[in-house]
């Protein structure tokens, strides 16, 4: 047995492991337990109910959106952010944070004030004849705006250490600004604007508090999946919201693993750049 | 990067200048407006208005509450944060990488399963909820459970947070301090938290405005029994839901100054002590 | 106390760091490990310090078992590499620490660290940046107080790593000759690494050199220079000819050196001789065994000439040092032919096993 140099290695991991165990591993074992417990027939008679489909949909359909819009308006703000000196950009770029630091709740509400037909913002857009709280655009607006963040903060330290001389050499070649832009910058961003994309998708596949408000909650139309974890939770059909919580969960494991792979991959891409 | 650059075409400039107005222009629709809508919205009848909504006996038992949660998670996180960042940045041994997959797990977890969690753990179905029953133990639709799925909820931040910074800070110092005499806690006390503060409060400031800002999963566990069970964010919930606009907004305008003093803060520690705290990937549901 | 180091083998997961190294650290000593980086000497030093341990071997201190204490008990002073500064104390608290920590009974009183720490940034020269925070020192300076806070606990033993390796090459002069001086005033035992042989052989009483794990040989300056013990400590140390030799009717031979009487019988296919420039001689005659060669540069070096000779028979270039005044007496001029002759060389045989080659016999040659 190797002795170890500096001290505490088995009361900090002792602890450290306790600890996770008892707040997360035992709990998420009780999830998978239950959700056992109904059995493949009921878990698959749970799935295919035309409603459980609507929410799955909804809040999976919706998210690879929402993180498709977050990317494009990601990759404009990080861009300019990073490549040019404005008023205020100091300002903007702490904005950037607002969805993480502000509660979801207070963020459903303040979505749904703006955008409800009779809202700032909605009852302006009524004219149009665009609806957007209270059916799918509306969830779909919450869901970026949790999940906008996640692009920009992935994409600003990569785009700070692009080398510029690549992108002169390019000019240099006679290549034109968007030529240098879709042929050299943006190839070299793609593993980036993946990771973004993921870590977008799995925040706005699992958000609540901020999509509830704004979504209406209409089933089949405008119920996510969260949202009837909780019904179900209501109707004491716990056997029923720990299935399709756990399906969540795999969904959730899934998109953590792919965004690690990711990230390794964009890491080594990074390496082979400098 | 630093050398001087020529001056671009005004074809060009143009392009930069539009490029900066669409941005500006999307930040400020998408983020700053909402920001805007919770004030202005919570003084639409007035100062008068405003005060009395927050000075209700709910409202105020709801800021009590989520202080009340907020200080007992947030001291555990940071125990733990500090504890697995130490065996994560200071050993090698067999598992580790799943170890720092456990910690981040709680960041990929839709907070509804956060709180449905315990509630299938302790609940009146749950696997304790009969022995629980029998002892007169409440968690669920009490304030443990809400301490419960908060803790679940902002366990990674301050792990997070310290184990990239102490990796790159290397043990040196830690072993020169051995090699002077110092016992362990003097090595810890003096050397390593001394080495960490910026970045333990970096982490303790978004631990903090998770555990006060957290809605979903305090929503499964908590029952929404007023005065008793609701933190800020359900209290916000249920005013909205009955329609007292003013009440809502009154109480969300308190959480979105928590937001902004917690960004003006995190802004802060990042321009003073950047370099003494970690480069991060955002995270967190 | 005498520090007896036995057959410690240390192994990390791809490489031995130290393969069954033995060696005895006298009282008062100032003992160099030289090797090239990966040879094992900062995990000696590490062992020492309890910063790692060996998986098999022993140290012993004066007969007692030294690997039973733990880090923190061993009085010893360790100056990093990197220096390991507190960043978040000012000099004279980096210097105070290792006082500070020390239980109630054996802690001295404020006034008396206090008093310490003045007189150790003295002796460092540092008496009036006591209250500066390391960042706001030079690289010499922070040098000198990672020094000044290992003395502070009065240690047995002196542990340096690498103690002039981020240093500018001045500094590193100036530095040295002030180590030594202050071993001189204070003959604690001191054990210092480095990778530069000028250092080893200028400091220290005795040098170690190291090379994959294993110690090659340990011996004075003196002696490591002028009879090196294996063909690597030959080429690490000093400046080196490197002649492969041929086996013909029981005479070895390069060229038109042959070399007489050496104390092997039977065939030697691999054999190869060190000559140092400076034990080139120029201008011989055709009797002393040795080359012709065309000079093909000539660099002046103050006081010493360095030459490059290329010699047709050995189809090689060699490198020889002489007297800066005999390049004007011989008239030297690049494209001359002249005559070389070595005048001691040392040989090895070789065996290759296992793609390593090792020395099997050595011989000291003389003309």
């Amino acid at each position: 047995m190797r002795r170890r140099i500096l001290p505490g290695f088995g009361l900090s991991l002792g602890y450290a492991l306790t600890y996770l165990g008892l707040i997360v591993l035992l709990p998420l074992v009780a999830l998978a337990w239950k959700a056992s417990g109904i059995g493949v027939g009921g878990m698959l008679h749970l799935l295919s109910s035309p409603r459980t489909l609507a929410a799955l949909k909804l809040s999976f359909g919706g998210a690879i959106l929402a993180a498709i819009i977050n990317v494009c308006f990601g990759l404009l703000v990080a861009w300019v952010l990073v490549r040019y000196r404005f008023p205020g950009r100091r300002l903007f770029d702490a904005l950037v944070d607002l969805p993480f630091a502000l509660p979801t709740a207070v963020a459903g509400i303040a979505l749904t004030a703006l955008y409800a037909p009779n809202g700032w913002l909605g009852h302006w857009l009524k004219h149009y004849g665009i609806q957007i709280a209270y059916a799918p655009p509306g969830v779909i607006l919450a869901m970026v705006f949790v999940g906008f963040p996640f692009v920009v903060r992935t994409l600003q330290p990569v785009l700070e250490s692009l080398d510029r001389d690549v992108e002169e050499a390019a000019e240099s070649l006679g290549a034109s600004h968007a030529q240098t832009f879709f042929r050299v910058i943006l190839p070299m961003l793609v593993p980036t604007l993946l990771t973004g994309f993921a870590l977008a998708l799995a925040r706005a596949v699992g958000e609540y508090g901020s999509v509830i408000f704004i979504a209406g909650n209409i089933p089949m139309r405008s119920e996510i999946a969260p949202l009837l974890i909780v019904e179900k939770l209501e109707e004491f059909d716990y056997a029923g919201a720990a299935a399709l919580g756990t399906v969540m969960l795999i969904a959730s494991f899934a998109l953590l693993i792919l965004i690690a792979v990711l990230q390794r991959w964009s890491g080594r891409w990074a390496e082979q750049l400098q | 990067m630093n050398r001087p650059r020529r001056r671009p075409h005004w074809s060009r400039r143009i392009g930069h200048v539009l490029l900066v107005l669409a941005a500006t222009a999307f930040l400020t629709i998408f983020l700053a407006l909402p920001l805007a809508v919770v004030f202005v919205e919570a003084f639409r009848q007035g100062l008068r208005a405003y005060l009395s909504a927050i000075g209700q006996h709910e409202a105020l038992m709801a800021i009590r509450l989520t202080l009340l949660v907020a200080a007992i998670s947030v001291p555990l996180n940071v125990v733990f944060g500090v504890a697995a960042a130490w065996a994560m940045a200071r050993f090698e041994f067999r598992g580790k990488a799943l170890l720092g997959a456990f910690i981040d797990l709680p960041f990929s977890v839709s907070p509804v399963i956060s709180g449905l969690v315990y509630v299938l753990l302790f609940g009146a179905q749950g696997w304790f909820g009969r022995w629980l029953e029998l002892h007169d133990v409440k968690i669920i639709f009490a304030i443990p459970g809400l301490v419960l799925a908060t803790i679940f909820i902002t366990l990674p931040f301050v792990a997070r947070e310290l184990i990239p910074l102490m990796q790159s800070q290397g043990s040196d110092e830690e072993e020169a301090a051995r090699v002077l005499g110092a016992g362990g806690w003097q090595m810890f006390f003096r050397v390593t938290l001394p080495n960490i503060r910026w970045a333990l409060l970096y982490g303790v400031l978004l631990c903090n405005a998770r555990a006060m800002g957290e809605f979903g999963a305090v929503s499964v566990v908590s029952g929404h029994i007023r005065g008793l069970t609701t933190t800020m964010p359900l209290e916000v919930e249920m005013l909205y839901n009955e329609y007292n606009y003013v009440g809502a907004f009154a109480v969300a305008t308190l959480l979105a100054l928590l937001a902004l003093a917690t960004l003006s803060i995190k802004a802060l520690l990042e321009w003073r002590y950047g370099d003494e705290i970690a480069a991060h990937a955002p995270g967190g549901h | 106390m005498t520090l007896e180091l036995s057959h410690l083998s240390r192994r990390f997961t791809d490489y031995p760091a130290l393969d069954d190294v033995s060696l005895v650290i006298a009282p008062g000593e100032f003992l160099a490990l030289l090797g090239p980086s990966g040879s094992g000497k900062t995990t000696l030093l590490r062992i020492l310090a309890g910063l790692d341990y060996p998986d098999a071997g022993t140290v012993q201190l004066d007969g007692d078992d030294f690997l039973a204490a733990q880090a923190h008990k061993r009085k010893v002073g360790l100056v990093f590499q990197h220096y390991a500064l507190f960043r978040h104390l000012t000099v004279a608290e980096n210097v105070a620490f290792g006082l500070r920590v020390r239980s109630r009974k054996a802690r001295p009183s404020r006034a008396q660290i206090a008093e310490r720490v003045q007189q150790l940034l003295k002796r460092v020269q540092l008496d009036d940046h006591g209250h500066r925070y390391p960042s706001q020192l030079s690289g010499g300076q922070r040098q000198r107080v990672a020094l000044a806070r290992a003395l502070a606990v009065e240690p047995d033993l002196l542990l340096l790593d690498e103690p002039f390796g981020a240093l500018d090459a001045q500094v590193r002069v100036t530095l040295r000759r002030w180590l030594r001086e202050l071993h001189e005033d204070l003959q604690l035992t001191t054990v210092f690494v480095t990778h530069d042989q000028e250092e080893a052989l200028e400091l220290a009483d005795r040098i170690a050199v190291m090379n994959r794990g294993r110690i090659e040989q340990v011996g004075s300056p003196e002696v490591i220079y002028r009879q090196p013990a294996t063909p690597f400590v030959c080429e690490f140390i000093g400046k080196v000819n490197k002649i492969p030799l041929t086996y013909a009717n029981q005479r070895l031979s390069a060229g038109e050196w042959v070399l007489e009487g050496h104390p092997w019988n039977g065939r030697h296919a691999n054999v190869v001789a060190y000559v140092r420039p400076e034990h080139l001689s120029l201008g011989g005659t055709d009797t002393q065994p040795g080359w012709t060669a065309r000079l093909r540069h000539v660099y002046l070096a103050g006081s010493v000439a360095h030459l490059e000779l290329y010699v047709p028979s050995i189809d090689q270039t060699l490198e020889a040092d002489v007297a800066g005044e005999d390049v004007a007496r011989l008239g030297l001029q690049s494209g001359a032919e002249l005559r070389v002759a070595p005048r001691n060389a040392i040989v090895f045989t070789l065996s290759e096993q296992a793609g390593e080659t090792s020395a099997e016999g050595r011989w000291v040659w003389q003309a």
